[in-house]
Parts: C-alpha cells; structure tokens; sequence
C-alpha cells in the first residue's frame, strides 16, 4: 500500500533569505513538501516566487536561513543534508542526485567531448575500463536521441536542445533517485520543447526517479507531474494532484495564474 | 453479483462548491448533499441538466476535484479508501489501475503514437512499476505485449491503422476520442468514469463502445457515466440518477 | 663564494620555513604545499622553485649537478650551476653518480638514482588538474575528496582525440596511491623512473608557490585505463655518438637539413663513450 512506502526527500520549514535583504525579504518562507521515489513534481510561480532558491536549498547549494531538509539515502538511512560535511555532498550530488542547470552550459564542460561528459561521472565512480566508458556514452545518446557520431565532438557545436540531452544523459549515467531540474525547457523552440518533454518522462518513468521540476509554464506541469505545488512572493500557496491544482485552484494567485494562461 | 456486499462505489453527502476569487469571490455551490450507490457490475447514468453537477461529480471521483464535505467511500483493489480524504500519493496509486477517466478531451504527451498512449496505460498498470534499469529488451516485451491488446482494441474502434503509430495531436475530434476510449478501456479498472463517451462518435462506433461498457460491467466494473445520447444510455444504464 | 650574501642565498627563516613545507610534503606524498615563495634574482618561469627548494636543503658537504633538458650546458644549467658555486662554495658536478643533490628542469637522469641522493624538479604548473579546472579552491576540494574524475576525463579526451594519450610531458601520476600528481614536464617516457626510486624527489614551483614531494620507495604509477595502459613506446633509434637505443633522445636538424639524434642526457652519452674508448662496452 502507497501509505506505507516512505518519501525520498522531507523538507519542513525551510525559509531562505539573502544576506544583503531587507528585514522582510524572504526568497522563500515555511516551504513544506514531501518527495517519492517514482514521482514527478513541479513547482510553478512567476519570477521573483522563489521556486529556484526553494530547489537550490533543497539541492544544498544554498544553505538555508531555517528548516530543515532529509534524504532517504539508498542504505535506506535518513540523512539531514545541511549537516551533511561538503565532501558527502558531493558524493551525493555525483551519485544519487542529479541537477539539470536552467542553462545547459552551466552543467556541461564544453571544453571537452559529449562522450567524456557523459564518461565523467562514471568515471568519478571508478570506472576505469575505455571501451566500456565509451559504450555507456553511445548508449546514453542514443537515449537521449543524439547522434552517436558525435560522441567525440564538444557540445559546443551543439545546439540548445542537443545540449539540454547532453545535460541530461551527463545526470542519469550513474542512475541518480533524485533529479532536480531548473526550467530545463525555458529557451527552447516549441518543437524542442516538446521532445525534451517526452524524453524527461520516458526516462523518470523507467528509472523509476523522482523528479523536482522548478518551471513557469503550467503546461509542462500538467504534462510532466503528478503534483504540483505554486509559490507566490516565497510561500508555497497551494499543492497537490496537479490535475487538481490547475482544474480546482482553491487559493486566489493559482485561479489567477491558471486563467492567465495563453492557449494555443 | 452478490447484493448482500457493499457497493464498490459509496457516495455519501457528496458537497463541493468553488469560489471564484476572480469574480470578486462569487460562491458556487455545485453540489450540496449527494448520496450514491453504484454496486460492482453496474452503470449508473449521470442525468439532467447540464450546470447541476453531473461532471463535478465525476471530477470528484476522480480527484481532480476537492470534495468540501462527504464520504467517497471506494473499494479499491487494497481495500476500502475514501477517495475525498484520500492523499495525493494514493489516489495517483488508484489512477493508476483502479479508476479510469475518460473525458471529453484526450491530453496526451506529443510525440507519443496512438498506440503508445494507449499501450503505455497497461504498462503503467503493471502490479509493480518498478524501474527496469533501463533494460530496454524487457521495456520492449511489456511494450509489444501491450501494444497487442491496444491494437486489438482501436481495431474494434475502427480507428484506421495508418493512424496508429502517429500521435493523436494532428487527429480529428473523433479519431482522439477513439484513441481515449481505447485508452479507457484497455485496462480492466474497478471504476469507470465515463464523460461523454460517444460525443462525434459515428453510430457503429457508438455501438462498439456499447459493447465495451457491457464488457467492462460483465467483468465487475463499477461505471458511472454521462451520457447525452439516449440510445447509448439506455443500451448501458442500469439505472439513472438525477442530480439535484 | 660571494662575499655579502648568506649561504645559498636565501635568509635562514626563509630556508626554515621552506624546510618544515618540506618535512609536510615528504609526509603526504604527492600533495601540494604551499609555502611563502620569495623574489629570486631570475624571472619566473626559470626555476625560481627549484632553486630556492636546493637552496633550502643544500649543504657545504653536498655535490651538485644542474641539468636542464638533460644538459648540463645549456645556459639555464650553467646559470644555475654557478649561482649556487658562487653562492655555497659547494663543489659542482657533470657526473650523477658524483651528485648529492642534482636539480634538473624537463628530465630525470638516465642513470640509476641511489639512495642518500636528491633530486629537485623545476615545475611550472604544479596542478595537474589545471587544464580542465582553473579554479585552485575547486582542485583544492578534489584532491582533499579524492575526486579524480575529472583526470580521468583528460585521458579519456586524449584517447579518443588521438587514439592514444597525447600527453607526452608531464603525464599525472598517483602518488602512493592517494594523491595525483605533475610530475612536471618530463616526458613521459622518464616517468617509470620515479617509481619506487631509492632517491628522494622534491618539487618545486615557485611561481605557484606550491612544494611537493615524493619520498624513497614510493609507488608512482601513470594514470592510464585498464584496457589502455601505460606504455613507454621504444623509439628504436640509436645516439649518434653512444649508440645507445635506450635512453631518450633529443632530435636536431642541422644547416642542412638532416637530423641528428643524441642522448638528451650528456652525463650518460659522454659515460658511455669514455667506456667504450676504453674498451668497456661495445657501442
């Protein structure tokens, strides 16, 4: 029974403000939320909502004002990740985690070729075989539908999409639990778009991942999560079954943002 | 079937209403004490004019509504659930074998073909979706073992199959209904919610869907539905309600 | 020796503090320590960490050999070489066999190393992972976690470049199997020498104010993969004046064109045929 599995990742209270704010200048304030293993969630608001400080607290590159954030590890042990010392952080980021950058080159080298930015994780792992490195990069593009004779070539002759892939396949090698992805589609074409789209459930739903999709386009929340929650000025207004949440909005900003949506 | 059991579906002082933040606040209160019974086997056909309830009621079987007050008592294939307390995190877990929607809308991913949509549904319903690490040879075979039965099933829908390794976005409105019923129907759920299955359906269709409700009831099925053509409703109903 | 400067040039607090980043270095094989690099009467970029590594360890009863390319002719070796003459009095050799403290720029000796001597490299960039990670407080946190990936990444881009590792000079190795180390640019082909050698071997960068060092008996091993591993191709060439087909060789094309392969080590070729004037060895 769905009750009795536990989540992957519990965040209760967790508030951030920027050092150089004013007194009141949360970026995010009580955000509570709860992820499962298998499950997409997005987290939707406009700029300035606090959607990205909230991800980034979670992923531990900031370290939050207050709150607190655990992970259920894949010992199954429950882990505070703020106290966590910066060397397991790593380890953590490069194994069980993976962050999909806004920017596709933030989270790619593009000084060397798609095959070794795929290879690097693996490699981090102690992967040391060649042709075996080399065999799981071929297979991560075919995967993310890029073509394998251009294993060897930078990603800089790639194009946006082609990186995000790049991007992803270089965050899936090493089979993360948990992904967090910042508006991985936000630049792309439309027709972009949508692939990306399909690729990013086709791989959470057969990887059996839980997803954390920070985006500002509601569509690809109905399209991707399961559940959604909206954030307005840093507190996370509503959640919930996203079908529900964009059909039943209850709180005013959600019937709000939920209207304004321009349909094709 | 034993009438001596308790309903698969128990709905008791169902009341939901929306407030229209936008309008100023305005209240609309869209059902107020709704009580409804629907044993497994059965079809109950939503009747009455439209505005009285008849789709929030079904949204709110489905989850996609909040229920205010009342008790969506459902047995589900682990037991007994309230569906309008029920988390987030279970009612995916019903969605995913016990309960079937189809709307008047499809929603599909893009690039995804016909058949995909509909096969994806019997895989996702699999006892346990576990990853398969990527093993795409077995990923394969749940696949194509799936897609037998989403072919046999637009077959009988007479959705032409030049169409079914396309994606449905470029389809007809009927052609998409088509590929939403098959997608309905493919996976024997314990709760049927049926919004207007037979809208732009021609009448050997109608008939074909007629066929799948029997069907569905024959294996112990709960349906409730909505349905504006009369010949459809009095082909499957075994009883109407009116909602108040 | 000059008159007016201390011994080996360098003040005595400044060779203390050089000598305790020694003792830190020799303790934890193959990790950088930094230290308070001083203003040297040379630019940087021509051994100024070398020479103030020797100067910290050097002593009146030392002999010493300045190599550089495996030279002890060129002008940087002999520059150096006199420095210290002029500034320790200390007497100056051609022979490895006869140094106590050899410091050489771009080559290990061919000749064995013994226990009790030292060898002080001249290194550029001590950071083997600087190419594909710039930022010292990022390497920092690699090599305290152990994070070599990303020097695996290297190889990894050479190979499938090239089809084999490019790098030629100054090939990362793991020191004790613990840290990764450049071993500054020798080439490649010099580096099984370091392996388990009886010598102790410093390393000095002075522009980077990074000390480093490797102690006798060290395992030194080339990062390679497990199924391309570390191979030190024989050139099949011979010396033009020893005929030796072992030892590295240096290639130069005359006025008119045609190329002229020597031992690059001097000491070694110049050993080799006194030997065989003698009649000790056949070419």
């Amino acid at each position: 029974m769905t009750e009795a599995i536990e989540p992957l990742l519990r965040v209760r209270g967790l508030s951030h403000r920027f050092a150089s704010a004013r007194e009141e200048g949360y970026a995010v304030q009580d955000a509570d939320l709860d992820l499962y293993a298998g499950e997409v969630v997005a987290i939707v608001g406009e700029s300035g909502s606090g959607k990205s400080t909230l991800l980034n607290c979670i992923a531990g590159r900031i370290a939050p004002t207050r709150g607190t954030v655990h992970y259920r590890d894949a010992g199954e042990r429950w882990l505070d990740v703020r106290v966590l010392s910066e060397r397991q952080q790593r380890m953590l980021a490069r194994t069980e985690w993976g962050f999909v950058e806004q920017n596709a080159s933030d989270g790619l080298r593009l000084d060397v070729s798609a095959g070794a930015n795929i290879g690097e994780r693996l490699m981090g792992q102690g992967e040391r075989h060649y042709g075996r490195l080399r065999a799981s990069a071929e297979r991560w593009m075919a995967r993310v539908e890029l073509d394998t004779a251009r294993i060897d070539d930078s990603p800089r002759a790639f194009s946006g999409g082609m990186r995000q892939r790049l991007q992803i396949a270089r965050n899936l090698v090493t089979h993360p639990r948990l992904v967090l992805l910042d508006e991985p589609t936000s630049g792309l074409d439309v027709s972009v778009q949508a692939r990306l789209l399909d690729l990013i459930r086709m791989l959470t739903t057969r990887m059996h991942l839980c997803a954390l999709i920070v985006t500002h386009d509601l569509g690809v929340a109905r399209l991707l999560a399961q559940r959604t929650l909206v954030m307005r000025h840093g507190r996370v207004v509503e959640q919930g079954l996203t079908d529900r949440v964009l059909d039943d909005p209850q709180h005013p900003y959600t019937q709000l943002l939920v209207s304004s949506v321009v349909m094709p | 079937m034993n009438a001596t059991s308790s309903p698969r579906l128990s709905v008791r002082g169902l009341a939901k209403h929306f407030t229209l933040h936008l309008r100023g606040g305005a209240r609309l209160q869209v059902l107020r004490d709704t009580w409804l019974d629907v044993d497994a086997g059965e079809c109950v056909a939503l009747v009455g004019a439209s505005g009285r309830g008849k789709s929030t009621l079904m949204k709110c079987l489905f989850g996609s509504y909040g229920a205010d007050a009342g008790v969506l008592r459902f047995e589900s294939s682990a037991g007994p659930v309230d569906i309008a307390d029920a988390s987030a995190q279970r009612m995916i877990e019903l969605r995913r074998r016990d309960i079937a929607y189809v709307s008047q809308f499809l929603r599909a991913v893009p690039r995804v073909p016909a058949l995909d949509v509909v096969a994806q549904r019997l895989v996702d319903a699999e006892p346990l979706p576990a990853s398969d690490n990527l093993d795409d040879a077995r990923h394969e075979q749940r696949m194509d073992l799936a897609r037998e039965a989403a072919r046999a099933l637009l077959g009988r829908l007479n959705l032409p199959p030049a169409l079914w390794d396309l994606p449905p976005a470029t389809f007809s409105g009927g052609e998409q209904q088509r590929v939403n019923i098959a997608r309905g129907f493919v996976q024997p759920a314990r709760l049927l919610l049926l919004d207007e299955p037979t809208a732009s359906l021609d009448a050997a269709n109608r008939r074909v869907v007629v066929e799948l409700i029997q069907e569905a009831k024959a294996k112990g099925a709960a349906v409730v539905g909505i349905f504006h053509d009369e010949e459809v409703r009095d082909a499957v109903a075994s009883r109407c309600v009116e909602l108040q | 020796m000059i008159s007016g400067y201390n011994f080996a040039y360098l003040d005595e607090r400044t060779k203390k503090m050089i000598r305790r980043a020694l003792l830190k270095a020799v303790a934890i094989p193959g990790h950088q320590v930094p230290f308070g690099s001083r203003e040297m009467p040379l630019a940087y970029g021509w051994g100024t960490g070398g020479i103030q590594v020797t100067a910290a360890v050097i002593g009146r009863d030392d002999v010493l050999k300045v190599i550089d390319q495996g030279s002890d002719d060129t002008t940087n070796a002999v520059n150096i070489r006199q420095f210290f003459a002029r500034t320790t009095g200390v007497r100056t050799t051609t022979r490895t066999r006869e140094a106590t403290l050899i410091q050489t720029r771009h080559r290990i000796p061919e000749t064995p190393l013994a226990a009790g001597q030292v060898i002080v490299y001249q290194v550029p960039q001590p950071e083997p992972l600087y190419k594909l990670e710039p930022r010292r407080t990022e390497t920092a946190k690699l090599h305290a976690a152990e994070e070599y990936g990303l020097m695996n990444v290297k190889l990894y881009e050479d190979l499938a470049q090239w089809g084999r590792v490019e790098t030629s000079y100054d090939y990362p190795v793991k020191v004790d199997g613990r840290y990764v180390m450049a071993p500054s640019p020798i080439p490649a082909f010099d580096n099984p020498k370091m392996h388990r050698m009886p010598a102790l071997q410093l390393f000095g960068a002075g522009r980077e104010k990074r000390l480093y060092a490797i102690p006798p008996y060290t395992d030194v091993r080339s990062l390679d993969f497990e199924d391309h591993p570390f191979r030190v191709e024989p050139h099949h060439q011979a010396c033009e004046r020893c005929g030796d087909t072992a030892s590295f060789l240096d290639e130069v094309a005359d006025a008119n064109g045609q190329v002229h392969r020597t031992c690059s080590d001097t000491d070694w070729c110049a050993d080799r045929v006194d030997r065989q004037h003698a009649g000790r060895t056949s070419p």
